[in-house]
Formats: C-alpha cells, sequence, structure tokens
C-alpha cells in the first residue's frame, strides 16, 4: 500500500515540473486591460471610430535589429517604427523622410544629407553618426542583406563584403550631427530607390552596445524613429504599435495602434475574420471559392514571378525556338484562372506588371507587351519545325520543383499542357525540398526547373541584372555578351529616360531573342479586408506594408 | 534549468522508493541511468550526422545568397570546418549545458526558444490527456463489461472514428461551429484559459480512442481469467469484482502506454497548433526542419528524446510497482 503513495508522488512531481519548473508562460491576460485603457484614450483624432487596425502576421519576428533582419515580417514593423533617409510613398517611389535635403556634387558621387532634428523614442537625438554605425555594422555583422550596400554602390561595399577591406572603410561619415556624407563607387541611378529599404536604417550605438546581445530581442530593446513605437511583442504570438507622437510628421498619422497576431494558417485567419479579430485576411485557392462572392473580397497584385529555367547546356532545350514554343505552348489563362484561383495574374514578360513605371508614368509591363504569347497551332508547328532541323523526333525532359503543393499542381499542369500540345514532348517531375531544388539549380544538374524570384527594390534592374553571364542567380549558364553590356550601361546611366530605355531592351533580349526563360505568372494575393480602411498602402519590395497614411473611414 | 535536465535532477524520490525492496533494484535503476545516458549519446550522435545529409544552407534568404557570401558565412559560424570536428564542438557545448543559437531567429538562444513554448504544448496536452484518459477509461469499462452488446460497437465505432479521422478534421470542425457560429469560445490565439479548451478537446480525441480500445481489450482479458472466477466463486459482488479484480489489473498495462503517449503529446502537434494559433514546440520543430536550422534542429531532437527515454524508464518502474509478478532480478540478468 505504501507504495501507492509513491505512486501518486511520482506524478504530481511530473505534472507539477510541466507545469512550473519548465518555463510555463502563463497566457496573456494583460493584453485585454490593454485593450480597455486604450479605449477610453480614444477621441482625439476620430469622433466616433476607433483608429485601430488589426492585422495578422504568418510569422514571429525573427529579429527587429534592422542590421540584421531579412524577411517580410521583419521588415514590415521595421519600416514602420523607424525612418531612415527616405521612405517608399503611395506609389512605391522613394521620398525624402528623414534626410529634409538631400545635395548630389557634380559628378554625382558624393550625396550629402542633412536629417531632420528629431529624437529616439528615449530622447536620444538621431544623428548622422546613427547612420554611419548602422550602415557599418552592417558590413561588419555580414547581415542577410549586406549586398544591398553594394548594389546602391556605396563605395567598397563590395571589398568589404569579400573580405578585401574593413568595414570602417565604408564610404558614408557623420559629418556633423545632422549632416551625413555618403560616397559612391560611381554615379548610381538606383541609389535613392534602394535608400527605402530597411537595412538603411540608422541605429542609436550607445543603446544597442549596452544591450549586447539582447538587442532588438524584445519591444522595450529597441528603439522608434518612425511613425510608430513597437510597445509590446509576446514571442510568437503578436505584438502592437502605438502611434509615436514624437515622430517628426505625426500629423499625418492618423491610426492610434496597429495589432497584429501571428496566425499561421489561412483557415483560421478567415475565421478570425469573421468573428472580428482581425480586420485583413489573406485567403487560399480553397478559401477563395468560398468567400469569392463576399463584398470585403479583393483581389491584390503581388510582384513576385514564377517562371522556368532552362538548363542552357541541354542539346535539346539549349535551342532557343525550342524554348519558344515551350512558352507559347503553356496556357497560363487556364493556369491562373482554374488551377491556382489565388489571385495569381498570367505572365507574358519577366518584370512583374503594376508596379514599375517609366518616367513618364507608364507601365514597364504595358510598354514591353506580351512576349512569347502565340497560339497552340504556332506552338506546334515551330516546335515540329525545329526538332526536324535537329534531327530528333521525341524529347523527353525533367523538371525539378520544390516539393510544396503549389508547385506540384503548377508541374502537373505543365506536364498536361506540353504533352498535349508539343507532339513527342515528354516531362517527368522531379519534386524535392525547397533547399534541395535551389542546390540543384545552382549546380545546374537541371533540364527545366520552376522557379521563383521576388524583387528586392522597387525598380525592374532586380529582375533584369540577375541574368548577366556568371551572376550568382543566372543558375542556367545563360550567357549574351549584349545584355551583359546593356546591365553594366544602365547601372551608371543617370539619365532616367535613357536608362528606362535600356531596361526595356534587357528584357527584349531575354525574352525576344533568346526565350530564355519561360516566365509563368505574377503572384497575387486573394484577401479579406474591411471597406472602411483606406490607404493602407501595400509595397512590391523591402517592407509588405506602411501604415503611416492608412486610417478607418467612419 | 533546461526543461528536460529538470526531470532529470528529480529522480532522487524514485530511488528512495526502492531502498527497501533490496540491492537489485537499486543496481537496476543504477544500470538504467547508464543506457539512458548512452541511448542518449546516441541519438544525438546519429541526429547530428544525419542532418549534414540534408541539403541546403542554415542560412535565411537562400535564394540570394552568392557563393561568395556563403563561403564567409560558413566560416563565421564554423561551418567550413568538418563534420567531425563540428561534432566534438557541440558535443562540448552540449556537456556545458550550451545548445547554441538559432539561426533562423537570430540572437535567440535554442533554451530560450524552446523554453517559450513548452508551456502552451504542456498544457493543452496536459488537459487534452487528462479529459482524453478519463473519458476513454469510461468508454472502454463500459463497452468491455457490455461486451457484444450495441454500447460496445458503439463505443468501439467510436473509438476507431477517433483514430481514423485525422485531428485537423476535428479541430477545423470545432473552430468553425463553437468558435465562428456559436461564438461560445474564442476561434484561435492564445489569449486566457478559454482558448485553450478547443484545442485540447481537439487533441484529445486520439487520446479518448486510443485509451478506450486498449483498455477495453485488456479488461477483456482480464475479464477471462481463472482469478476473476475464483473472486466470484467465493460470492464476492459483482462490484468488487469488477473494481478491485478486473479494472486494477487491466489498468496496468495502460500505465506502458500512457507514458509515451503523454510525451508525445504534451510536447506539441505541428497541426493542432497551427490551426488554433498556439504558439507551441511542435510547430517549431517542424519549421527548424524545413529551413535546416541546425541548433534548433538539434535541441529540440535532444529534448524530445530526453523526455522520452525518461518517461518510459518510470514507466518500467512504476511497473514494477504495480504489478509484483514483474521481477528486476530477472532483469538484470537478461
Amino acid at each position: 500500500m505504501k507504495n501507492k503513495k509513491w505512486l501518486g508522488f511520482i506524478f504530481l512531481t511530473i505534472f507539477a515540473l510541466v507545469l512550473s519548473g519548465c518555463n510555463f508562460n502563463s497566457p496573456d491576460t494583460d493584453k485585454g486591460s490593454e485593450k480597455e485603457k486604450e479605449g477610453t484614450k480614444e477621441g482625439d483624432t476620430a469622433a466616433t471610430v476607433e483608429q485601430v487596425l488589426k492585422l495578422s502576421a504568418s510569422a514571429e519576428i525573427p529579429t527587429m535589429d534592422s542590421t540584421k533582419a531579412h524577411d517580410g515580417v521583419a521588415f514590415n514593423v521595421l519600416n514602420n517604427t523607424n525612418e531612415g533617409l527616405y521612405r517608399q510613398d503611395e506609389n512605391n517611389e522613394s521620398i525624402l523622410a528623414l534626410a529634409e535635403k538631400h545635395d548630389v556634387s557634380e559628378d554625382e558621387v558624393v550625396h550629402t544629407f542633412t536629417l531632420r532634428d528629431t529624437k529616439w523614442s528615449n530622447g536620444d537625438p538621431v544623428t548622422a553618426a546613427d547612420f554611419e554605425y548602422a550602415w557599418k555594422r552592417v558590413m561588419r555583422e555580414a547581415g542577410a542583406y549586406n549586398y544591398m550596400l553594394a548594389t546602391a554602390g556605396i563605395k567598397n561595399a563590395e571589398a568589404i563584403m569579400n573580405e578585401e577591406m574593413d568595414a570602417d572603410e565604408l564610404g558614408i561619415k557623420a559629418t556633423g550631427d545632422l549632416t551625413l556624407e555618403v560616397t559612391l563607387e560611381s554615379p548610381n541611378p538606383l541609389f535613392v530607390t534602394l535608400l527605402a529599404f530597411p537595412t538603411f536604417l540608422p541605429q542609436n550605438q550607445e543603446f544597442v552596445e549596452g544591450l549586447g546581445d539582447q538587442y532588438a530581442l524584445e519591444a522595450e530593446n529597441v528603439l522608434a524613429n518612425g511613425p510608430f513605437k513597437l510597445v509590446s511583442w509576446t514571442h510568437e504570438q503578436g505584438w502592437v504599435l502605438e502611434k509615436n507622437e514624437d515622430y517628426w510628421d505625426a500629423d499625418n498619422v492618423k491610426l492610434d495602434k496597429v495589432e497584429v497576431i501571428v496566425v499561421k494558417e489561412p483557415s483560421t485567419g478567415a475565421n478570425l475574420y469573421e468573428t472580428g479579430k482581425i480586420d485583413r485576411t489573406l485567403l487560399t485557392s480553397a478559401l477563395v471559392q468560398q468567400y469569392a462572392d463576399n463584398e470585403d473580397f479583393q483581389i491584390e497584385k503581388e510582384s513576385d514571378i514564377i517562371f522556368l529555367r532552362f538548363n542552357h547546356n541541354h542539346p535539346i532545350l539549349g535551342n532557343p525556338e525550342i524554348r519558344r514554343a515551350i512558352n507559347m505552348a503553356i496556357d497560363r489563362d487556364g493556369l491562373t484562372d482554374i488551377i491556382l484561383q489565388d489571385g495569381s495574374t498570367p505572365l507574358y514578360g519577366l518584370v512583374a506588371g503594376g508596379y514599375y513605371f517609366s518616367p513618364d508614368q507608364k507601365d514597364y509591363r504595358e510598354i514591353n507587351g506580351d512576349i512569347n504569347k502565340g497560339s497552340i497551332e504556332e506552338a506546334k508547328t515551330l516546335w515540329e519545325n525545329t526538332l526536324a532541323e535537329i534531327g530528333e523526333k521525341e524529347v523527353t525532359v525533367s523538371i525539378n520543383i520544390a516539393d510544396s503543393e503549389a508547385h506540384k499542381k503548377v508541374a502537373e499542369y505543365l506536364q498536361a499542357q506540353l504533352e498535349d500540345n508539343l507532339p513527342g514532348f515528354k516531362l517527368e517531375i522531379k519534386a524535392v525540398p525547397f533547399a534541395q531544388r535551389l542546390e540543384i539549380e545552382k549546380a545546374i544538374t537541371y533540364d527545366i526547373s520552376l522557379s521563383s524570384w521576388g524583387p528586392d527594390y522597387s525598380d525592374p534592374m532586380t529582375y533584369l541584372d540577375m541574368w548577366v553571364t556568371g551572376g550568382s542567380a543566372n543558375r542556367m549558364d545563360y550567357d549574351n555578351p549584349k545584355l551583359n553590356n546593356l546591365v553594366s550601361q544602365a547601372y551608371s546611366e543617370t539619365d532616367l529616360s535613357k536608362r528606362f530605355e535600356m531596361l526595356l531592351e534587357i528584357e527584349k533580349i531575354l525574352l525576344v531573342e533568346d526565350a530564355a526563360i519561360a516566365p509563368l505568372y505574377q503572384t497575387g494575393s486573394a484577401i479579406l479586408k474591411r471597406g472602411n480602411i483606406k490607404d493602407l498602402v501595400k509595397h512590391p519590395s523591402g517592407a509588405e506594408f506602411s501604415y503611416k497614411w492608412a486610417y478607418i473611414e467612419e | 534549468m533546461h526543461p528536460s535536465f529538470c526531470f532529470m535532477v528529480r529522480i532522487s524520490p524514485a530511488t528512495v522508493v526502492f531502498k527497501d525492496r533490496g540491492v537489485n533494484v537499486k543496481g537496476y535503476i543504477f544500470k538504467r541511468v547508464g543506457f539512458m545516458i548512452v541511448t542518449l549519446f546516441v541519438i544525438v550522435t546519429a541526429t547530428f550526422f544525419l542532418m549534414q545529409l540534408i541539403p541546403g544552407t542554415p542560412f535565411t534568404n537562400p535564394e540570394k545568397l552568392t557563393e561568395k557570401q556563403l563561403v564567409i558565412l560558413n566560416a563565421k559560424y564554423g561551418l567550413d570546418q568538418p563534420v567531425a570536428i563540428q561534432y566534438l564542438k557541440y558535443i562540448g557545448n552540449l556537456l556545458q549545458g550550451d545548445l547554441g543559437y538559432s539561426f533562423q531567429y537570430e540572437g535567440r538562444t535554442v533554451f530560450s526558444m524552446i523554453g517559450d513554448r513548452i508551456g502552451p504544448s504542456a498544457f493543452i496536452g496536459l488537459q487534452a490527456l487528462i479529459f482524453g484518459s478519463i473519458i476513454g477509461l469510461l468508454l472502454g469499462i463500459f463497452s468491455a463489461l457490455k461486451h457484444n452488446s450495441v454500447y460496445d460497437y458503439l463505443s468501439v465505432t467510436i473509438a476507431v472514428l477517433g483514430m481514423s479521422i485525422p485531428s485537423f478534421v476535428f479541430a477545423a470542425l470545432l473552430q468553425y461551429y463553437v468558435g465562428v457560429k456559436l461564438e461560445w469560445l474564442p476561434v484561435a490565439l492564445w489569449e486566457g484559459y478559454s482558448s485553450t479548451i478547443l484545442p485540447s478537446f481537439a487533441l484529445s480525441v486520439t487520446v479518448i480512442a486510443t485509451v478506450a480500445r486498449f483498455i477495453r481489450s485488456e479488461m477483456l482479458e482480464v475479464l477471462g481469467q481463472d482469478y476473476v472466477t475464483t473472486a466470484r466463486a467465493k460470492g464476492l459482488s459483482e462490484w468488487t469484482v469488477i473494481v478491485k479484480h478486473v479494472t486494477r489489473n487491466a489498468l496496468i498495462p495502460v500505465v506502458t502506454m500512457l507514458g509515451p503517449l503523454a510525451v508525445s503529446i504534451m510536447t506539441g502537434t505541428l497541426v493542432i497548433e497551427k490551426i488554433f494559433s498556439v504558439p507551441g514546440l511542435g510547430e517549431q520543430f517542424t519549421l527548424s526542419i524545413l529551413v535546416l536550422d541546425y541548433s534548433v534542429i538539434m535541441g529540440i531532437t535532444l529534448f524530445y528524446s530526453g523526455l522520452f527515454i525518461l518517461v518510459v524508464f518510470l514507466v518500467d518502474i512504476l511497473y514494477g510497482l504495480l504489478d509484483p509478478r514483474i521481477d528486476y532480478k530477472g532483469a538484470e540478468q537478461s
């Protein structure tokens, strides 16, 4: 009988340990009381409607350290709680933000910025030294986006990245409390566009170093100098931003609060939307059918592109006319409207549509139009003729895809389309884990690879310069000296109209001349969004949203 | 202190129990603990080397990393060294209680990541386990006593359905009807006790089914034993026979099953945690494998297996306590 007593004791010990000894966090209960407090504070901006925006995020914030941040979730919070020299406006153009004035030397190499007199959320002034410190820190820490400084053409960035120089030799210098001098390698038309990217944000050296390895891991361990402040951050669950009254442009910030919760499952997001817990949610194709008639249903264009890489060393796929025939044989409308149904739109070009405009405000995609779009008959004729020239009757190739549900659906569709429309064509699907798909692509040991690309900055160049010979994103041994030349010319062309012409031409070389890849579709998102949310700006690259101008309509 | 180690420390009460049962038990426990450490070591080693075979890098933004950057990053994190050296370093750090830093969540220690997330998983798991065991036991016992009746078939059907319908179906149904339509309980999120109910309930379905099926077959077996017939022949009331002789003995094997079940259910499940937005460990583990977050994969594997080995050990000890037929002497000789 005495055994029994011990039995109970052991069980109790286990349970007690699970509950107490092992870090059980009691659910966040002060959230509710916080909400009530906010409710009473209302009234100064809106008479009837609470200026509170409730959003969801697909994942936890990996880090709030702008020098190490690498994903959309972190960029989003950084973009809205901090401010750099420039920020993206409603049209995704870079506009002066923390910098009041931007002077350029005659040779367009030395850029001098005059900062506004502003404060960090701990009361310290934001100085030019904060920029110098942060940018050098990006290089020193080899942050995930350190190549952005090289893309921006900042002096010595490339050499520092390759460890040929020290981070202190970066071409940035605080010449006064509020004057910052940035030196470029050579004139760079992209420089200003890139400055809106979160990697270029300032950091308060004393604060960062005071916290050491605890910096940016909790809400109280970060500083704000932007439109909002991060006031709470419950790991894996969500975070709350509140309006930063000390922000220089606070008068134009209408929201009082943005609450973000982590929701990883789209169907859960839809259910939370229905119960009013969130004001905007993303729908997967299964949910699209269910909500297509809902008055809050919307499709938003996105800027990622999905395309096929061809192995240019392949005896048959190496032929541009073969690639063109494949391009023409795929019905993209069927792919996006029947198979995917997730807001994606057909793409007949390299640069995504709807986001990139010429100096006279014409859409890049519309100017270059649909490339390699043809009827099935045309595709068939071209295919058969080219095949006859090569002297082949049948072609069997494999397609390298990541083993995600969406990619499998796309690959199966391609298989059906190509085998039906191109006589003698056989496509084998090889699904591998995402990381392996990338390895195979980098080693160029595939025939065809289903790839994706997301822009790093708001300029067509982010899609175009990946195809230069030997470029790390080329991954298909594509080699056209004409394209290489034009890309390097466009890098330094500061006449924006001439430059835009060059950008248009680069796409033509890649697709009209060489049919080097087969673009499939541009991503989009089907969403539910409350009708009274206005001016919530969505960007194609960097941070997804700017909350600065958003408001809730009464 | 790291969660898995805090269990280790509390082993001592169990040792005390066995003192009066003779040296054999003490020796047995001693030997078992030795084996546990060896097992854990083998698991750590195997995971470490297997993990290296997965292609890819643990670094973020792999799509845009250039070869040169990759070389520099590998050097920075010591991944350019031979795997054997990396392994020895890892073991060295491990012996000092250091599990390293996550690659994906820069600056976060693996320690704090497990610590932050095990709470919600364990809480939901425990609730599901307690609720599921009680319902499962009642269902199983009742079904065995009414063997081959309509009730029996009904409860067997429930158990089979519970086993075969994936838990995410229940989860989605519960979320939609109880959360969205009836608005009785929160749809998801982790905001106070009420939000733990639906996930616990969805999770308990498997427990109910497993326990019910198990106890039913055990009960049926015990009911056919000679000593039950003897008890009845002695003129004991049916109630006494069932409670004292049948149920008690039928419960013994359940202990073996419940231990490992508890570990697997309390360390988190991917699907339930995702659907109800529970900030738990199960989802983290899957994600870390997908993005190849080496240190997190190792940390969580170590934690899971440590817990599992420990529970199996405790169950074996308990088994001896509950069932006097089991002799540690024999176990030690074999």
